[in-house]
């Protein structure tokens, strides 16, 4: 990873599991964020879903999506982003990676990319690749990422980088 | 249990609390909107499959041609 990363923050969930993370007081010294995450849910199902909100507001969103079908695109509001739940191979987390644009300025929207797969040793798996906006002039100060039933469990982990462009 | 975490990324400080009637609403709204939105995309996976099942009917391919054009 080139030296213009730099980890701002990371969490580990707990035994307890948990059904948001946040981070919040961001700071404004970097031109792009990437939010790492790895993560599995505790309900029934091979694919769950989960969202990353900048500022806690839904943004707008196009998806590429494909599970054991053939691939299809719609959009959305909000980010719908994969994860493994309980139906998946046993201890297997997703792998999510969102980069986000120009986070902090206060003078354009900010674009943002995601790519997002469910790992599972099985005929279903997901993958989702996502193209955003955060339709707001306000810097993002904070990412939600919300599990939209239940938990993600135990050791799923959250890594949030920021990337100068010099 | 429903917890939600927050990690301040000035302070470094992590807290824990539990979600607000608000957020735990919001959340079974999600929870319905991800289901309604599968549920349409597996029909519309389905009704992709099935146009083009029908095609390859029309073209008389036998079923080793359509797999290999699956592939």
């Amino acid at each position: 990873m080139p030296n213009t990363y730099t980890l701002i923050a990371s969490n580990t969930v707990g035994s307890g599991g948990a059904a948001s993370v946040t981070f919040s007081s961001i700071p404004a010294t970097y031109t792009d964020l990437l939010l790492n995450i790895s993560a599995r849910s505790d309900q029934s199902g091979v694919n769950r879903s989960f969202k990353v909100q900048p500022n806690a507001t839904d943004i707008t969103a196009k998806r590429l999506g494909a599970e054991q079908s053939p691939m299809i695109t719609y959009s959305d509001s909000g980010i719908s982003l994969y994860l493994p739940g309980t139906g998946a191979t046993a201890s297997t987390f997703g792998n999510t990676y969102t980069y986000i644009s120009n986070y902090a300025s206060s003078t354009t929207y900010k674009s943002l990319s995601a790519d997002s797969v469910n790992e599972n040793n099985g005929t279903d798996s997901g993958l989702m690749l996502l193209a955003g906006l955060y339709s707001s002039n306000t810097a993002i100060t904070s990412l939600v990422c919300t599990i939209n039933a239940g938990n993600f469990v135990q050791y799923s982990t959250f890594y949030l980088y920021g990337i100068k462009n010099s | 249990m429903t917890t939600a975490i927050e990690i301040n990324c000035t302070t470094g400080e992590v807290s824990e609390r539990q979600l607000t009637t608000a957020e735990l609403a919001q959340r079974e709204a999600d929870a319905q909107a991800y289901a309604d939105q599968k549920a349409a995309d597996d029909k519309a996976a389905a009704d992709k499959a099935a146009a083009r099942q029908a095609v390859y009917a029309k073209l008389g391919l036998t079923a080793d041609e359509i797999a290999a054009l699956a592939d």
